[in-house]
C-alpha cells in the first residue's frame, strides 16, 4: 500500500497504541496535520510548544506511557529544548516529532529552518534527522523503544517537509534494529548474592530510593524487600510515594529540603542500598562529607551513574524491578532452606533511632497569628481535600518543595515534578498532560507558585478547550519565593527583583478571562469551605488561588554547598550559626 | 595522575556519529588529545581512534558516556604494549641543494619517504609511533621546518583477536 511520509507517521503512531498526541502546527509540519484528522487518537492544541512537551513529560509521569509531542520546525523546535532537557535530566519517557524544512533546502538558512538535531545533540537520549519515507516507520519506532527502554528518556525525529509529503511503499516491523543499544536488564547474579551479605552484616542500612523505582513500576517489589529485611527508606524528591509515606518503615525525603530524619538517616548510615537514584548534589550536599561511614549497594539500569558522584563497593547494573525481583528470589529460596534468619541485618536499635528523630524533628508550621493562612497549611489542606486518590504536580520554587514535603504520597506517580532541571512553569503544563493520561476518574492537582503560574498559564486555554479538568492552585506570595530565600540567608536579606504584586494578574478575572470558576482563599478561616468548592467541580479546569503569607521559608535546610552536617531548622538557626562565625 | 589512555570505538556508520561523539566529550568536559575516524572491514561500521589524557575513574566514566550513545556499537581500551600504534606525519624543511643530502640520511635513518623535492625544500613522509615522530622532527627543527602536519593516533591490538568478534549487528525484539 503506497502512503505518504505523513501518513507513515499516523499510522506508526497508531501501531505503538499512542492515545494522545500534544502539538502545535506550522509550516513544516502541516502535511502530518492533514491526515491527522483522521488519525486515531487525540490531538491536544497547545499555546506554546513548550506547553506540548510538558503536557506529553506530564503524560508519561502520570501513565509510564512514552508522551508525545509534535511540532513544526525553527522557532517551535527550539521551543521544545527546555522540556526535551527536563525530560533528559528527569528520566522521562518523551518522543518529540519536529517538521523540519524541505531536505533540499536543509543548510540554505530557508524560512524556519533550525538545525534542530544540531541544537539537540547533547540533550535528549537519541535523536534524528530522517531522510527518507522509507525510514520513518523504522526512526518512529526505534525513538519509541529508546525513549521507554533502559533509562527511559526523550527522542527527538526530525523530518523534513518534502519527505512528509513523499509516498512509499508502507511496511511495518514490530522489531528494532538498533545493534549499539542493548540497556542490561537483568542484575550480575554474584553481585546479588554479595549485596545480600553486606546488608545481613550492616548495622545501620537504609534504601536510598530514587526515581528510577518510579520509572520500573518497583513499588511492590521495593515494599517486599524492604519489609523482609526490615530495611528503612528515605524516598527522594523524585522517587516520593514509592514506599508510602505512612509504611512503618518509610523514614522521609532526604536532600536539601529533606525531612530532618531522612537527612541523617543518609549521613549516619553504613549501608546505602541505592535503587535507581544517583547521588544529585541536591540529596548529598558537599559531596566529601556524604554518608561518610556507608558502604554503598548501587543498583542502577544506567551503568554510567555507577560510580559518577560516589565510589560504589557492590555495583549491579541492571532494571531495579528486575534486581528487586532477583533479590526477593534468593531470600525467598532462603526461607525455605530455612536459612532466612542469616541474611537478616540486626537493626533493631537503628529503627528506634529513626523512629525517635522522626518523632523529636516534625515538619515546623508555627502557628499563624488570626486570618493569616500560611503557604504550608495551605498545601495540607490541598491535600486534605483531594486526597490519596489525587496526582499533585508541582512547579518550582518553595511550594513544591512545601508539597514535597507535606503531602504524604502513598504510590509512584501520585506526585510529578521537575527535579533534575527544576524548570519554572513545569506544572501546568505537566498537570494537562497527566489528566489527559489519567482520565476522568482520577483527580489531578497542580500546586503551582505565582511566578511559576505566569511563565506558562496560557496553557489553561487547552486545558479549556479539549475539556481536560484539572486543578490548578497557585499558592500566591508575591515573590519568587525560593529566590527571595536565598537572599535573605545567603545575601542579608538584600531583595533583588524577587517581588510580583500579588494582584498582578488578578487572578480571579484571570480564571473568569478563560471562562473558569477561580477561588481566592486569603484567611485561614476560609480555607477548607472554599476548598471543598473547587473539590465539587470535576467537569472543568478550576482555578484556586491561596494568597499566602509571603514570609514563609522552607526548612529544613541543608545550605548550598554545605555538607548535610550542617542542615539547619529555622532562620533562628543560620543566623545564629552566621553571628558566630563572625564573631 | 593523568595517562594517556587509547580507545578504540567501533561506531555505525551514521550522519553526525563523530560530532555526537567530539560533542559529548566537550559537554562532559574531557579532553580529546587525539582523534582519527576511518572505515573498516564492514562497510556499516566506522572505527575511531581516541587518545585521550585522564585518570581512571575519568576513564570509566568516558568509556560509560560513549557506550550511551545509541550509535557506538563498541570500546576497547588499547592497552600500550599490547597494541601497535601508528601516526603519519608530513614534514616540509629547508632544504637548499648544499644540505639535501643530509635530510635524506636523517630521513633514511627513521625509513622516511620523501614524498616532494623543490628547489629549496623537501618533504618528508614519516609513519610510526608518536615517540618516533617527534624524534624525526627534533632532528629536522636545526633547518627549519617550514611546515607540519600530523594524523592522529591509530592502533590496533596485537595477536589474533579482532575488537569486531561478537558484535555482529543483530537484529532485536521490541520490548
Ligand atoms: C525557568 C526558570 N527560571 C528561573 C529559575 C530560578 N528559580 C527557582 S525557584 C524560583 C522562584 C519561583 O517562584 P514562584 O513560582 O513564585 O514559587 P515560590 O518559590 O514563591 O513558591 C526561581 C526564579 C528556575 N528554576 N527556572
Ligand atoms: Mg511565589
Amino acid at each position: 500500500m503506497e502512503i505518504t511520509g505523513a501518513q507513515a507517521v499516523m499510522k506508526s503512531l497508531e501501531m505503538l497504541d499512542v492515545d494522545t498526541v500534544f502539538g502545535y502546527p506550522g509550516g513544516a509540519i502541516l502535511p502530518a496535520y492533514d491526515p491527522m484528522i483522521e488519525a486515531g487518537f487525540e490531538h491536544v492544541l497547545v499555546r506554546h510548544e513548550q506547553g506540548a512537551i510538558h503536557m506529553a513529560e506530564g503524560y508519561a509521569h502520570a501513565t509510564n506511557r512514552v508522551g508525545v509531542c509534535i511540532v513544526t520546525s525553527g522557532p517551535a523546535a527550539t521551543n521544545l529544548v527546555t522540556g526535551l532537557t527536563d525530560a533528559m535530566m528527569d528520566s522521562v519517557p518523551v518522543l518529540a516529532i519536529t517538521g523540519q524544512v524541505a531536505s533540499t533546502a536543509i543548510g540554505s538558512d530557508a524560512f524556519q529552518e533550525a538545525d534542530v538535531t544540531g541544537i539537540t545533540m547533547p540533550i535528549p537520549k537519541h535523536n534524528e534527522l530522517v531522510t527518507s519515507a522509507e525510514r520513518i516507520p523504522e526512526a518512529i519506532k526505534e525513538a519509541f523503544h529508546v525513549a521507554r527502554s533502559g533509562r527511559p528518556g526523550p527522542v527527538l525525529v526530525d523530518i523534513p517537509k518534502d519527505i512528509l509529503s513523499a509516498p512509499f511503499e508502507w511496511h511495518w516491523d514490530d522489531r528494532v534494529d538498533l545493534p549499539g543499544y542493548k540497556p542490561t536488564v537483568r542484575g550480575h547474579g554474584k553481585m546479588v548474592r554479595e549485596a545480600l551479605d553486606l546488608i545481613a552484616s550492616a548495622e545501620r542500612p537504609v534504601i536510598y530510593a530514587g526515581g528510577g523505582l518510579v520509572r520500573a513500576r518497583a513499588a511492590v517489589e521495593l515494599e517486599r524487600f524492604a519489609s523482609l529485611l526490615g530495611l528503612p527508606v528515605v524516598t527522594t524528591l523524585m522517587a516520593r510515594g514509592v514506599l508510602p509515606d505512612t509504611h512503618e518503615l518509610f523514614v522521609g525525603m532526604p536532600g536539601m529540603h529533606g525531612h530532618y530524619a531522612g537527612v541523617r538517616a543518609l549521613q549516619e548510615s553504613d549501608l546505602l542500598i541505592t535503587l535507581g537514584a544517583r547521588f544529585d548534589d541536591r540529596v548529598t550536599g558537599k559531596l566529601a562529607a556524604f554518608a561518610p561511614e556507608a558502604k554503598i549497594i548501587h543498583v542502577d539500569v544506567d551503568p554510567a551513574e555507577i560510580g559518577k558522584n560516589r565510589e560504589v563497593d557492590i555495583p549491579i547494573v541492571g532494571d531495579v524491578k528486575v534486581v528487586l525481583e532477583q533479590l526477593l528470589t534468593v531470600l525467598e529460596d532462603k526461607q525455605r532452606k530455612g536459612q532466612f534468619e542469616e541474611l537478616v541485618p540486626d537493626a533493631t536499635a537503628w529503627r528506634a533511632h529513626l523512629g525517635a528523630l522522626k518523632s523529636q524533628h516534625p515538619l515546623r508550621v508555627d502557628q499563624p497569628e488570626q486570618g493569616v493562612l500560611k503557604p504550608q497549611s495551605a498545601i495540607r489542606a490541598v491535600y486534605d481535600v483531594w486526597g490519596d486518590e489525587a496526582v499533585y504536580v508541582a512547579g518550582v520554587g518553595q511550594h513544591q518543595m512545601w508539597a514535597a514535603q507535606h503531602i504524604p504520597y502513598t504510590r509512584a506517580g501520585q506526585w510529578i515534578n521537575s527535579g533534575g532541571l527544576g524548570t519554572m512553569g513545569f506544572a501546568v503544563p505537566a498537570a494537562i498532560g497527566a489528566k489527559a493520561g489519567v482520565g476522568r476518574d482520577v483527580p489531578v492537582v497542580a500546586i503551582d507558585g505565582d511566578g511559576c503560574f505566569q511563565m506558562t498559564f496560557q496553557e489553561i486555554a487547552a486545558a479549556v478547550q479539549h475539556d481536560i479538568p484539572v486543578v490548578f492552585v497557585v499558592i500566591n506570595n508575591g515573590y519568587l519565593g525560593m529566590v527571595r530565600q536565598w537572599q535573605s540567608l545567603f545575601y542579608e536579606d538584600r531583595l533583588s527583583q524577587v517581588a510580583l504584586p500579588q494582584d498582578l494578574p488578578d487572578l480571579l478575572k484571570l480564571a473568569d478571562a478563560y471562562g473558569i470558576p477561580g477561588f481566592r482563599i486569603d484567611r485561614i478561616e476560609d480555607l477548607y469551605t472554599t476548598l471543598e468548592k473547587a473539590h465539587a467541580i470535576t467537569d472543568q479546569p478550576v482555578l484556586v488561588e491561596c494568597r499566602v503569607h509571603p514570609d514563609e521559608m522552607v526548612f529544613p535546610m541543608v545550605p548550598s554547598g554545605a555538607s548535610n552536617e550542617e542542615l539547619i531548622e529555622s532562620a533562628e538557626e543560620w543566623y545564629a550559626r552566621v553571628a558566630e562565625q563572625q564573631a | 595522575m593523568n595517562h594517556r589512555h587509547t580507545l578504540s570505538v567501533l561506531v555505525e556508520n551514521k550522519p553526525g556519529v563523530l560530532t555526537r561523539i567530539a560533542g559529548m566529550f566537550a559537554r562532559r568536559g574531557y579532553n580529546i588529545h587525539s582523534l582519527a575516524v576511518g572505515p573498516t572491514e564492514d562497510e556499516r561500521v566506522s572505527r575511531l581512534t581516541l587518545v585521550v589524557g585522564t585518570e581512571a575513574v575519568q576513564l570509566e566514566q568516558i568509556i560509560k558516556q560513549l557506550n550511551k550513545l545509541v550509535h557506538v556499537l563498541k570500546i576497547v581500551e588499547l592497552e600500550e604494549n599490547a597494541a601497535i600504534e601508528r601516526e603519519m606525519q608530513l614534514v616540509k624543511v629547508n632544504a637548499d641543494p648544499a644540505i639535501r643530502s643530509q635530510i635524506i640520511e636523517i630521513a633514511e635513518v627513521f625509513r622516511a619517504k620523501i614524498v616532494d623535492v623543490d628547489h629549496d625544500s623537501i618533504t618528508i613522509e614519516v609513519a610510526g609511533n608518536p615517540s618516533k615522530l617527534e624524534a624525526i622532527v627534533e632532528l629536522l627543527q636545526p633547518y627549519g621546518i617550514r611546515e607540519l602536519v600530523r594524523s592522529g593516533t591509530i592502533a590496533l591490538a596485537r595477536g589474533t583477536r579482532s575488537i569486531s568478534d561478537g558484535s555482529k549487528l543483530r537484529m532485536r525484539q521490541v520490548s
